[in-house]
């Protein structure tokens, strides 16, 4: 058989994309059709680079939904003959099988692992950057509606955090030596609690007039959230539901750690500056509790610039996942992890280049995604 | 003024002691100091010898002890065999040359830093040796950045959601979004290598510790650059647009002053005020990229040294480079406060 031509390859790539592409169009005419009902959202439709991000953001989210119909090969699968082959080279005694973009040097599918590795990223990076907008928010609330005492001790706390050089935290937090000192076990088990503190503050505030709901609200929460809490951050799920890897769960946490400081900032920053309105103000008159106004009248108005840094932050911490795979403390070292891929790529390059480069592009474009939608919602949401 | 600088210089060494502990700490944990032992003594060592070891080396006393030995605030730990009578201690081996007595303090504040596993020397020397080579390639990096970004962000600021700012401003944010290994590989596979066809550059920087040429040290520069010039360029745009829209400026405008006058006269002096904290601050930023790009590149420096410390758990040279970074990061945060209140005329500090 003979090598597929530059074209082919293109053609075959877009071929496997298919269920993206119909995703994408299904979601982006419905999005158009209800543009004006769908608040900041549909108006993201008016802005040229938002609705570039916006497309690229799609883009690799729908491929990691669909990322088991887009693979050709097996990501972990080494064919024999095929190590550093060029990208479009047919597979031996497989009739019609190409290497899309090529065989990395342990004879594994770059394309496929591309596109596997973006399950990875898509997952732990929103994860991540949820856990780390529950920790910020639960402790800037206080700090900067407060102020005071508590306001120097969790600020000195964030911007020794802050001080520390990220990659020296890296290096100090995920290590496979640290794991048996339980250190990372420590500190799951303090970030992972935020969410819940924060859903029952959330619920307790509002809902105290109406006892059934509260109840219902409540009970869910510290349910779902103490079962997801005991596996999570124990491994002690008695169902066996929520479970991470402890190399997943190190990673994880170092990254929560890392970028809830900013958050913690950002947050304050804000309600420092919303306490002054005249509805906080009002609330107070009406003899509303400190946490109600918190989190029912700040909160909701500070949510412009929190989405938007959201956007960023996710972007953001794809960036730092790909670093830690770079250096090779990425998930496992089988996977296809975009920075660990990199990084077995990069020893190479000068002679194959194509293996690091369909991973590079890949982080690039889904970050460059990211940020373009963050910058269309800041002006969208600049308009209000 | 004076006040402010000692409560800063103040609130900055506290932090400096907190984070070289927490270092400290989390270099010195358990697995660390027997893998230590290991590579020290031998690999089949049993539990009993290791700690034996240890103990003989001075690492089973309490941990602030060391720290505050390390530190060179507490004096150095003697010990004497009690079957071979023979003396060991921490500072034995700094002892003086003419007195052959050892001092008695002997730690970070006496410069004794320590002597490093992987390289076989002392710790100082090594620290200054890879700083000075780092120093060249952030100046270096400096020198492309700032003045491309303040370039960009000023011609995008000047007129705000023209033709020119719109295209600035996306090719900001693709910068952004291009961390340094990859515009490191990018860069590599276009201009070093077969695929690329190009071959302008080396992609490797192993000869440029001692002899820069621009075929060496021209992609680790321009990695660097890259990522951190969207950054300031937007910053430098947003404080540039927000000056642009004064009143003083419209009046120059109105007293029939030429656009590029008002621009360089006028907007230029109080636009740069936000991009010079921006600046500053951008620097231990640029730490974390000089790791990656040092390790790709092979050059090396500073970054390359701290990950062939992580790697090889030389644990002084790793604490070493530690105080290095966190020393870096805290006083590039004092002088953009204390330059912030210079430039900026409304702020008042007392």
């Amino acid at each position: 058989m003979d090598r597929l031509s530059a074209s082919e390859i293109f053609t075959s790539i877009l071929g496997q994309f298919m269920p993206v592409w119909i995703g994408l169009a299904v979601i982006l005419v419905i999005s158009i059709l209800f543009q004006k009902k769908l608040g900041l959202y549909g108006r993201l439709f008016t802005s040229p680079i938002g609705i570039i991000g916006l497309i690229l953001v799609l883009f690799w989210i729908l491929t990691a939904i669909f990322a088991d119909s887009i693979i050709t090969m097996d990501p972990l699968s080494q064919i024999s003959g095929m190590k550093n082959k060029k990208p479009g080279w047919p597979i031996t005694g497989m009739e019609g099988s190409y290497y899309l973009l090529g065989g990395d040097n342990l004879a594994r599918d770059v394309f496929s692992r591309m596109v596997m590795g973006s399950r990875i990223v898509l997952v732990i990076a929103p994860a991540a950057t949820v856990f780390a907008f529950m920790v910020g928010i639960t402790l800037g609330l206080p700090a900067g509606f407060y102020g005071g005492k508590l306001d120097t001790v969790l600020s000195f706390l964030a911007n020794l955090v802050l001080a520390f050089p990220v990659i020296l935290l890296f290096f100090l937090l995920v290590t496979p030596e640290i794991r048996s000192t339980g250190i990372p076990l420590y500190l799951s088990g303090v970030l992972f609690l935020f969410p819940i503190i924060f859903f029952v503050l959330l619920f307790w505030t509002r809902f105290q007039e109406q006892p059934t709901k509260l109840i219902i609200l409540l009970s869910i929460t510290l349910v779902f959230g103490l079962w997801a809490y005991s596996g999570l951050a124990f491994n002690a799920d008695p169902l066996g539901v929520f479970y991470m890897d402890p190399n997943l769960l190190n990673i994880f946490v170092s990254v929560v750690f890392v970028n809830s400081p900013t958050v913690f900032r950002i947050v304050r920053g804000l309600v420092a500056d919303i306490k002054t309105r005249d509805y906080v103000a009002a609330a107070q008159t009406r003899g509303e509790k400190p946490w109600y106004i918190m989190l029912w009248e700040v909160l909701p108005n500070a949510r412009g610039p929190l989405i938007v840094d959201f956007c960023l932050r996710i972007g953001y911490t794809t960036i730092l996942l790909g670093t830690l795979g770079f250096f090779g403390l990425g998930v496992s070292p089988e996977s296809p992890d975009w920075g660990m891929t990199i990084n077995e790529g990069r020893k190479f390059l000068a002679v194959y280049p194509h293996p690091a480069l369909p991973p590079a592009l890949a982080l690039m474009s889904l970050v460059l995604g990211l940020n373009l939608l963050a910058d269309g919602l800041r002006e969208e949401s600049l308009r209000d | 003024m004076g006040i402010f600088l000692l409560k800063r210089t103040g609130v900055m060494l506290f932090t400096a002691l907190c984070l070289t502990f927490a270092v400290f700490f989390l270099t010195n944990l358990e697995p660390n100091l027997e893998k230590l032992t290991k590579s020290e003594g031998n690999m089949r060592m049993s539990d009993v010898e290791v700690q034996s070891w240890l103990e003989k080396n001075g690492y089973r006393q309490p941990l602030i002890k060391r720290y505050g030995e390390w530190l060179g605030v507490m004096p150095g730990w003697v010990r004497t065999d009690p079957d071979t009578n023979e003396k060991t201690g921490r500072c034995l081996r700094y002892k003086d040359a003419q007195t052959n007595e050892a001092p008695k303090f002997c730690g970070l504040i006496q410069g004794h830093w320590g002597r490093s596993l992987v390289f076989k020397e002392e710790i100082r020397g090594i620290i200054v040796e890879k700083l000075g080579h780092t120093g060249k390639l952030m100046l270096a990096v400096m020198l492309v950045m700032v003045p491309i970004s303040l370039i960009i962000g000023i011609i995008a600021g000047m007129r705000e959601g023209s033709k020119t700012d719109r295209t600035l401003s996306t090719f900001s944010i693709l910068t952004t979004s291009t961390p340094e290994y990859v515009s490191g590989v990018i860069l590599i596979v276009v201009f070093a290598s077969k695929m690329g066809g190009l071959r302008w550059f080396k992609g490797t920087s192993a000869t440029a510790m001692e002899n820069v040429t621009f075929e060496n040290f021209t992609l680790p520069v321009v990695a660097l650059a890259l990522y951190g010039l969207g950054y300031i360029a937007r910053m430098t745009r947003a404080s540039m647009a927000e000056v642009m829209q004064e009143q003083y400026i419209r009046t120059a405008r109105l007293k029939g002053l030429s656009f590029f006058g008002v621009v360089l006269k006028h907007a230029l002096r109080n636009a740069m005020i936000a991009p010079f904290t921006v600046i500053v601050l951008q620097i231990p930023y640029l730490l974390t990229g000089v790791v990656i790009i040092e390790t790709l590149f092979n050059f090396k420096g500073f970054g390359w040294t701290l990950v062939a410390a992580v790697g090889n758990n030389d644990i002084e040279l790793l604490l070493a480079c530690s105080v290095v970074a966190v020393v870096v990061v805290l006083v590039t945060q004092l002088i953009s406060d204390i330059g912030y209140v210079f430039l900026n005329p409304r702020i008042r500090v007392s």
